[in-house]
């Protein structure tokens, strides 16, 4: 048989991507780690992890030239000012260090977190009880430019549910944990939003656990900060727990954009989706991903399935994704990963040129409809539409013309 | 009366061992209201024709001419020649993630008519389209062509076709893959967009079944990258019994 031009585009998922995707070529696909994700050193203090060289694994992507202060130096672990819907059956309230379900979700894997765990001191508890659906959304953006220590503690009780907003603005320069317990049954979604200031840093941390047939959707929607790195890890330690974890990210130039993504199959049948999504345009954007798969050996007949894709808008970006995929159990019911980068698919837009659209508005229309798949799942119409135009007007920055061919 | 003319058209195609010549010299004339049908085997360069007429960039014009009344639609972009009137309903058509065929269309329709169509008229006229190609309303919402069948996406270019409202439409197999059924759903589409705006159509198919619902005015046989020769409907009741033989023997001997 002969193939004609576009069938010569491979469109299959899972070598290529619906965006025409080449493989990223440094990924550490299949490589076994030298240490089990499981294993690593953890302390909430400070002072158990030696200085920063720059080539740890965990910092190795990140400027921490950037954020040394963060890393480092003195923090305020104080209070700060929020403001939150009142909603029945969400109880959000300062709690000291002492409050018995801190620590429960996690403890810091790494100098910035545990600097931050070391500092804060009171943490910001959102305690949700109910089974009725119900949105809360906490916006956050006072963090001024001083140095800052934060801890979240967000808890579902069992067979309650709801999605929980973090709207993050403003200027910050800020290192936080986040604490997600998800109660047997429950069904809780967490969204963290960072439409941070130009000139803004953010460190997160977040350690969720999910108990006995309960499901956590998280999002990590990241488009504005000078550095913003957010590592979400999930510990599905019960049977039955679900995680889906999603991120959206838009680097511009100038822009660093990090998410290293962690998800732990402890128990059996439990089951794990990631889904990033990036797009990156101008001068010096940069993003990294890292998604790391642990499948135990208790873990039996989980299902798992994590992919990451980058669409490259300008010259002059960098996007690395590295999955890794550990298995321990030959007993499972799925696992899979994806990786890639690339840029416009030329199919797409002649497809849509040769309907009279003009290139310039063809391409917002892949880009958009390449970060949509996103939106469309965090299931408040308010957020997303106020995604919808956060998105535009990021695209509306650059001339998105065709590089010079 | 409108008329879309290519002369000794030369058109070569950038591979990654260098650049193939595919087409060597057509020459087609198409009025509107007329139906030609192109008829020959794969790899014969009947999709780089059709992809050559849209502006696909992987194609080059090495000589010769594709004028629309008079004007240079190789000097024209690909958005430019969708706008002066012609239309592909692609052989393959495209997947396009998280957009829509209600966005997708409305832009479209935007696009060509150079404004926004007036809102209660336009999802009528969807609406109604839809229901002539068969399709549920529920498509309306998907991602285009994101995991439609075969049918689906061959009824999809249809549906485009009738609401653009092109002055020519090249169609490129759309009747492969298609079972008898979705067969003529797709050529009554055709034939209503022949009856209700005077359609000028180029279809492209490898056999002559699509001919049975489609009355064609020319058939031109199409061999190694040229017309091997014309006539009217009764050249496809000659392929049908003959098939392309005759014409690949000649190939063979002359080659
Ligand atoms: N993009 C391409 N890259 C390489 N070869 C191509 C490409 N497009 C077409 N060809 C070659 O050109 C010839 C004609 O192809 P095509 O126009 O698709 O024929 P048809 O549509 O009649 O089957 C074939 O030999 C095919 O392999
Ligand atoms: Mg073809």
């Amino acid at each position: 048989m002969t193939i004609s031009a576009p069938e010569a585009t491979p469109t299959k998922l899972e070598q290529t991507g619906q965006l025409g995707y080449k493989k990223h070529t440094d990924g550490g696909w299949g490589v076994v780690p030298i240490q089990t994700r499981s294993d690593r050193f953890r302390s909430t203090d400070v002072a158990d992890f030696p200085a920063l060289t720059g080539r740890e694994a965990v910092w190795k992507l990140t400027p921490i030239d950037r954020i040394s202060d963060l890393i480092d130096g003195e923090l305020d672990g104080g209070e700060y000012a929020y403001s939150a819907t009142a909603v029945d059956g969400v109880d959000i309230r300062w709690v000291d260090r002492d409050d018995t379900r801190i620590g429960t979700a996690g403890t810091p894997e790494e100098r910035g977190s545990a600097n931050a765990w070391t500092r804060f001191e009171k943490a910001l508890a959102v305690t949700v009880s109910g089974e009725e659906a119900k949105t809360v959304r906490i916006d956050r953006s006072q963090f001024g430019i001083a140095p800052r220590a934060a801890h979240v503690l967000i808890e579902a009780k069992p067979f309650s549910s709801a999605l929980v907003i973090l709207e993050n603005t403003g200027s910050a320069r800020l290192s936080e944990n986040v604490e997600i317990l998800v109660g047997d049954g429950a069904d809780l979604t967490v969204v963290t939003v960072q439409q941070w200031d130009d000139e803004a840093a953010h460190l997160a941390s977040h350690f969720t656990v999910v108990g006995r047939d309960a499901r956590i959707k998280h999002v990590v929607v990241t488009l504005g900060g000078s550095v913003v790195r957010i590592n979400p890890s999930t510990h599905l330690n019960s049977s039955g727990g679900e995680v889906e974890a999603l991120g959206l990210y838009f680097a511009d130039a100038g822009q660093h954009l990090e998410q290293q993504v962690y998800v732990n199959h402890d128990a059996p049948h439990t089951r794990s989706r990631v889904t990033y999504k990036g797009a990156l345009q101008g001068e010096g954007a940069r993003t990294v991903w890292i998604g790391d798969v642990l499948i135990r050996q208790t873990a039996t007949a989980t299902d798992s399935y994590e992919q990451n894709r980058n669409l490259v808008l300008t010259d002059g970006t960098r996007a690395d994704s590295i999955p890794n995929l550990e298995i321990e159990t030959g007993d499972i019911a799925g696992a899979g990963h994806a990786s890639a980068t690339g840029r416009f698919d030329d199919e797409q837009l002649f497809y849509l040129q040769a309907r009279g659209i003009k290139e310039e508005e063809a391409r917002r229309l892949v880009v958009r409809g390449f970060l949509t798949e996103i939106v469309q799942q965090i299931g408040d119409a308010d957020l997303q539409a106020r995604l919808e135009v956060a998105i535009e007007e990021e695209l509306s920055g650059t001339s998105l013309t065709s590089d010079g061919r | 009366m409108s008329v879309l003319e290519i002369r000794d058209l030369h058109v070569s195609v950038e591979t990654e061992q260098g650049s193939k010549p595919i087409l060597r010299g057509v020459d087609l004339t198409i009025k509107k209201g007329e139906t030609h049908a192109i008829m020959g085997p794969n790899g014969s360069g009947k999709s780089t024709l059709a992809y050559t007429i849209a502006g696909h960039p992987k194609y080059t014009v090495d000589s010769g001419s594709i004028t629309l009344d008079g004007v240079d639609v190789l000097a024209m972009s690909v958005d430019e020649r969708a706008r002066a009137g012609l239309f592909l309903a692609m052989q393959y058509p495209v997947e396009i993630p998280g957009v829509t065929v209600t966005n997708f269309l409305r832009t479209a329709k935007t696009a060509i008519d150079g404004e926004a169509p007036p809102i209660r008229h336009w999802i009528k006229d969807v609406k109604n389209s839809m229901k002539d190609l068969r399709m549920d309303a529920t498509f309306a919402e998907r991602n285009v062509n994101e995991g439609f069948s075969g049918g689906e996406k061959k009824r999809h270019e249809i549906l485009q076709m009738e609401l653009l409202k092109p002055t020519f439409a090249v169609l490129d197999e759309t009747d492969s893959g298609l079972d008898v059924d979705a067969l003529k759903i797709v050529s009554e589409g055709v034939n209503r967009a022949k009856e209700n705006t005077n359609l000028g159509v180029l279809l492209i198919t490898h056999y002559t079944r699509i001919l049975r619902y489609i009355k064609p005015d020319f058939v031109h046989v199409f061999v190694d990258g040229r017309i091997a020769e014309q006539g009217g409907p009764e050249l496809a009741d000659r392929l049908e019994n003959e098939g392309y033989d005759r014409f690949l023997v000649g190939e063979a001997t002359t080659a």
